[in-house]
């Protein structure tokens, strides 16, 4: 036995197949098939969460999707914690944990409910009036006090263990909704061809015919008929159906996202399956078979649990085999209500009341309830219930005339079901950019046109009925019309009582009226004051009630009034599904130079540029960053260094025109430079912004090497083919990014020539022969190379380029000369130390986007006489030309031993008052072991204008003196460069 | 996400383009005769448009080329994708 409430026969469930599952602590025995939702309605249990805001006990509402009620946590083990989880559709599997959200310290006694007696003090809107002083305090302790009290349940701590996939389709047609017209679609399209998908977010395809027991269709029950159309469907090659598959969000072009549950009902999933798999699928057609979500009735005190969608209590018997309770009140606005009380009468459950608030129901199924005896009550409705953790009495009225309500006979029940009708699930419809009509006979907005190749079928389409979605080739029998529908709030006596609207949210119709009478008029200023229809329910039961709440109290027509938004995803995805596999290492991608193992081997600390791993300095035994940064600086100086300079970006431009191009981008001279010569380029925006720099040489009259920074060489080769192609398409050239085709080799320092002269071949090395700024083309260490003679240390250097397959040779080649020479290999700091010994700028450090060329002392590279290149005209606009723009200094902090921090702010005064404009930042700052003491690059406003005065650069510690001088700390005459 | 028909490489995902705003955008010049009011809509003025919009896409992940399209902000819709250097087309 698997509940007391289980019926002995009927539904989709297997009772011979139990399976054991805890609920808060408590062990419990379902069925295979069994929802956790079905299985504890099967054991009794209703109470199932504290509402999100009265922490009012609440029951299972619904059967689907739309459960704004039943929301739990599922723990499948460390850092597989879900919270949120529909009850209804969460799959119970043996073992499954499952516990109840928002109550301390249990469900059945929530000390937090104490704001339910409360609520009167709590209105709409109540945290925006009260917590507004003082100011500091909302942050501090309201919000955190009332974070704790309200909200969902609790998000999962520690790295999700679990694998999610994502997978790319492509399709004729998309079929959302595996119910009836699903179905039908699905089969059309397959029929003429199509490549189809038919996905549906439950467990097995099927919608309503899961639960449908009347009907017959080509003369066979529904299920029968179900299986064969799903076997015929199954069988072609050409249909994917795609079960516990929700598709979350529509998107342009007809591109929608499904996340499919694979293995979160399993009780021992298969290592080799993702938990989720998210499909991106594009379809020339989209299909919408969404179907309706049954509409709540608010009417006082409706929100207590074995209060239930009747439809909803109608599919737990006929699906689940479960009754959810023993006697019941239904509160029937729409015919399907008598279709449940007829169904659950018949498995033996006591219908105390049908209680109709129309006048009168004629339609088939009300005649059937009341020949088959039960009793009715037409003109009347429910005015309040009673029943702590479980309903246990209604109080109907009868509605006069005049719409008053008078008179009260309580009704003993356990169990109250309510139909408003249906609302068509128009979600994805409206997210497709869909308009949407009102129809006033079914109280429903229905899909109208779609911009996209996109139609909706059956309920969704407002069409209800099996022959409706199955169509005419498909003989049905016995689906007799259903008629009703109301929207809104019933008519009551009880001014002071609660009817709820969004029972996630705990809005009630009073709180819409406050706002209205507040003067919220706009539906989306009440949804977001009133907190209607938000959160992971996004108001699947409760839109349209609170639309026809706020029409009828403003007087307006409910098309009028306009529906919020309805935003993706439909049901809550996981933050896994999004991410796939771009996590950890694969987050993204890790770019590695051909020397990278070799700087491994010798013990290397790493800092990431970009995607690149560079090698930051090289510590020997015993030493600590500034010990071996120090080293390395000194030994480049006096003897040489060698540095892996792979990651700079190069790009090599080829053609007639390449030095026109050239001449164009840049801000220096192109033409005139000679092959064999190289020149330091710099790059402007058209904002005349420096953005990028680097040496460029020219190999031939139509071939340029061109070097950017590491960070820079993407951007750069785009902007290049952006002008290429879209400004200057008269121009015969063509751009090779060569950035991983070489392997650059720096060696610096005064032994530098020696060092290389042993292993190049083809190539004099001399002074008078390979001047400072050339480049040359031979071999060494016996690989073909290209040598650029350039210092970026202010030392005499060459930068040696092989291919990158041979870079690992090379270096070490070189690595064995360097070390007869007492030479080091050194890192990132070292470099960075060195040039700013020389006053070398690094574009991102000394640049920030707002500095020109002359900020920097670089006005000479500008080409004289060139009439325009990027960013040329934008050099003369009046905010440029202006005087008092922040230029590069250096400076010298008066004790020699303090190390300014980076991006410390400098000002005129020791003690400047609060609000003082700084004149500029700390770009650069390091301790010299060349100068033996600190140095650091600064952008101060009128800074040439400045050298030899004392500035400030306030720190917590006091403010702390600096001298301004030139940018070049070291060898400002260049005499080292010749070695 | 667009479905963008590149003109070389036929329809291909949003993902693997990168727009580069509003197109026909002449840049000014020579600079001597350019005014910096002429110069700073040049660099700073932008349409916004809800509705039809003329704009630059460049099919990064792919042919590396770029080329325009003609898209209604509001709906979506590609209306039309023309060669870069080709006159706007015939839509509204
Ligand atoms: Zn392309």
């Amino acid at each position: 036995m698997t509940g007391a409430f289980r019926t002995t026969t009927g539904g989709r469930i297997d009772r011979a197949r139990p399976l054991s599952f805890r609920f808060d602590g408590r062990a419990f025995t379902g069925c295979a098939g069994d929802t956790l939702a079905s299985a504890l309605l099967a054991n009794g249990v209703h109470l199932a969460g504290r509402s999100f805001k009265y922490h009012r006990p609440r029951g299972i509402l619904a059967a689907g999707a739309e459960e704004p009620n039943a929301l739990v946590g599922i723990d499948r083990g460390p850092g597989r914690y879900a919270p949120n989880l529909r009850a209804t559709q969460v799959e119970i599997h043996d073992g499954l944990v499952a516990e109840s959200q928002n109550r301390t310290p249990s469900l059945r006694f929530d000390i937090a409910a104490l704001a339910d007696f409360a609520a009167p003090l709590i209105p709409a809107g109540f945290y925006y009036k009260t917590f507004m002083q003082p100011a500091g305090w909302w942050a501090k302790l309201y919000e955190p006090r009332i974070r704790a009290a309200a909200g969902l349940g609790r998000a999962p701590r520690g790295a999700d263990p679990d694998r999610y996939t994502q997978r790319y389709a492509h399709c004729e047609t998309l079929v959302v909704g595996a119910g009836p017209a699903g179905i039908a679609a699905a089969r059309a399209a397959a029929a003429r061809g199509d490549r189809v998908i038919l996905c549906d977010e439950q467990a097995e395809p099927g919608g309503s015919l899961l639960a449908e027991t009347r009907a017959r269709i080509d003369g066979l029950c529904a299920q029968d008929w179900l299986a064969a159309a799903l076997a015929e469907l199954a069988a072609e090659p050409r249909v994917t159906i795609l079960p516990r598959t929700t598709a979350f969000g529509y998107f342009a072009q007809n591109f929608v996202a499904l996340a499919e549950r694979v293995t979160d009902h399993l009780a021992v999933p298969d290592p080799n399956l993702p938990r989720e798999r998210l499909w991106q699928v594009r379809a020339r057609e989209v299909v919408l078979a969404t179907g309706a979500i049954e509409r709540p009735l608010v009417f006082p005190e409706n929100d207590r649990p074995g209060i239930m969608l009747a439809d909803s209590a109608r599919t737990y018997l006929a699906r689940y085999g479960v009754k959810p309770g023993c006697r019941a009140l239904v509160l029937a606005a729409h015919d399907d209500a008598y279709g449940a009380a007829l169904d659950l009468a018949a498995a033996g459950m006591e219908i105390a009341l049908i209680v109709d608030p129309r006048p009168a129901a004629d339609g088939e199924l009300p005649r059937r309830a009341m020949a088959a005896g039960l009793p009715v009550r037409m003109s009347a409705t429910v005015v309040g219930t009673r029943g702590r953790l479980r309903v246990h009495e209604a109080h109907v009225g009868t509605i006069g005339a005049d719409g008053g309500v008078r008179g009260v006979d309580v009704v003993s029940c356990d169990t109250l079901l309510m139909s408003g009708g249906w609302t068509p699930s128009v979600h994805l419809h409206s997210q497709a950019r869909g308009k949407l009509a009102f129809r006033a006979d079914l109280q429903a907005f229905v899909p109208g046109a779609t911009p996209q190749a996109c139609r909706s079928v059956g309920a969704c389409a407002g069409e209800f009925g099996l022959q409706a979605a199955l169509g005419p080739a498909t003989r049905v029998e016995d689906d007799p019309v259903r008629e009703g529908g109301f929207a809104g709030a019933l008519p009551h006596d009880r001014p002071r009582a609660r009817a709820f609207v969004d029972f996630q949210n705990d809005v009630t119709a009073k709180d819409l009226t406050l706002a209205l009478r507040e003067g919220f008029r706009s539906i989306e200023h009440v949804k977001r004051y009133t907190t209607n229809g938000m959160a992971t329910d996004q108001g699947k039961t409760s839109n349209i009630n609170a639309l026809a709440i706020v029409a009828a109290a403003s007087g307006r027509a409910i098309p009028e009034v306009g529906l919020t938004s309805f935003r993706q995803p439909y049901t809550p995805v996981t933050f896994g599904a999004f991410a796939g596999t771009s996590r950890g290492e694969l987050f993204d991608p890790v770019r590695t130079t051909p020397i990278h193992g070799w700087a491994v081997a010798q013990g290397a600390i790493f800092e990431d540029v970009g995607q690149w791993k560079r090698a930051h300095h090289f510590p020997r035994p015993g030493e600590d960053m500034h010990a071996a940064v120090r080293r390395e600086c000194a030994a480049v100086r006096a003897r040489a260094g060698i540095f892996d300079a792979s990651t700079l970006g190069k790009i090599e431009v080829v053609g007639r025109d390449a030095a026109e191009f050239l001449e164009r981008l840049y801000v220096n001279s192109w033409k005139k430079l000679e092959p064999g010569r190289c020149r330091y380029g710099i790059l402007l925006n058209e904002a005349g912004f420096v953005i990028d720099d680097g040496v460029i040489g020219r190999l031939a009259p139509d071939r340029f090497h061109v070097t950017t920074t590491t960070g820079g060489a993407a951007r750069v080769l785009s902007m290049m083919e952006d002008y290429v192609q879209t400004e200057w398409p008269d121009l015969q050239i063509w751009l090779t990014s060569t950035t991983e085709q070489w392997a650059v080799i720096a060696v610096q320092g005064p032994k530098a020539r020696e060092i290389l002269a042993p292993l190049t071949e083809g190539i004099d090395l001399s002074r008078d022969a390979f001047a400072h700024m050339a480049v040359r083309e031979g071999r060494v260490a016996g690989v073909p190379a290209r040598l650029f003679r350039v210092s970026f240390t202010g030392e005499l250097g060459f930068e040696v380029n092989v291919p990158a397959g041979q870079g690992r040779a090379v270096w070490e080649a070189i690595w064995e000369q360097a070390r007869r020479h007492d030479a080091v290999a050194y890192g990132t700091e070292t470099m960075h130390v060195l040039r700013a010994e020389k006053g070398y700028i690094i574009v991102g450090q000394e640049t920030d986007g707002t500095v020109v060329p002359d900020d920097l002392g670089l006005g000479w590279a500008i080409g004289k006489g060139k009439r325009d290149f990027v960013g040329k005209r934008s050099l003369s606009r009046p905010d440029i030309a202006a005087p008092g723009r922040k230029q590069l200094v250096g400076l010298l902090s008066a004790d020699p031993g303090h190390v300014l921090d980076e991006g410390a702010q400098i000002v005129a005064m020791r003690d400047p008052p609060p609000g003082t404009p700084a004149l500029g930042h700390v770009t650069s700052s390091y301790w010299s072991a060349t100068l033996g003491r600190s140095i650091a690059l600064a952008l101060v406003a009128d800074g040439r204008a400045r050298h030899g005065q004392t500035l400030f650069a306030p720190m917590p510690g006091g403010a702390v003196p600096v001298a301004v001088t030139g940018p070049v700390f070291h060898d400002p005459e260049g005499r080292s460069l010749d070695g | 996400m667009l479905l963008i028909a590149c003109p070389h490489c036929g329809p291909r995902d949003e993902a693997e383009f990168v727009c580069g705003g509003q197109t026909h955008i002449a840049r000014p010049g020579p600079p001597e005769t350019t005014s910096d009011a002429q110069w700073a809509r040049y660099l700073f003025e932008r349409d916004n448009p809800k509705g039809l919009h003329l704009e630059r896409w460049l099919h990064r992940h792919g042919c590396g080329q770029w080329f325009n399209v003609a898209r209604d902000t509001l709906t979506h819709e590609v209306k039309a994708v023309y060669g870069l250097l080709d006159t706007r087309p015939d839509v509204t």
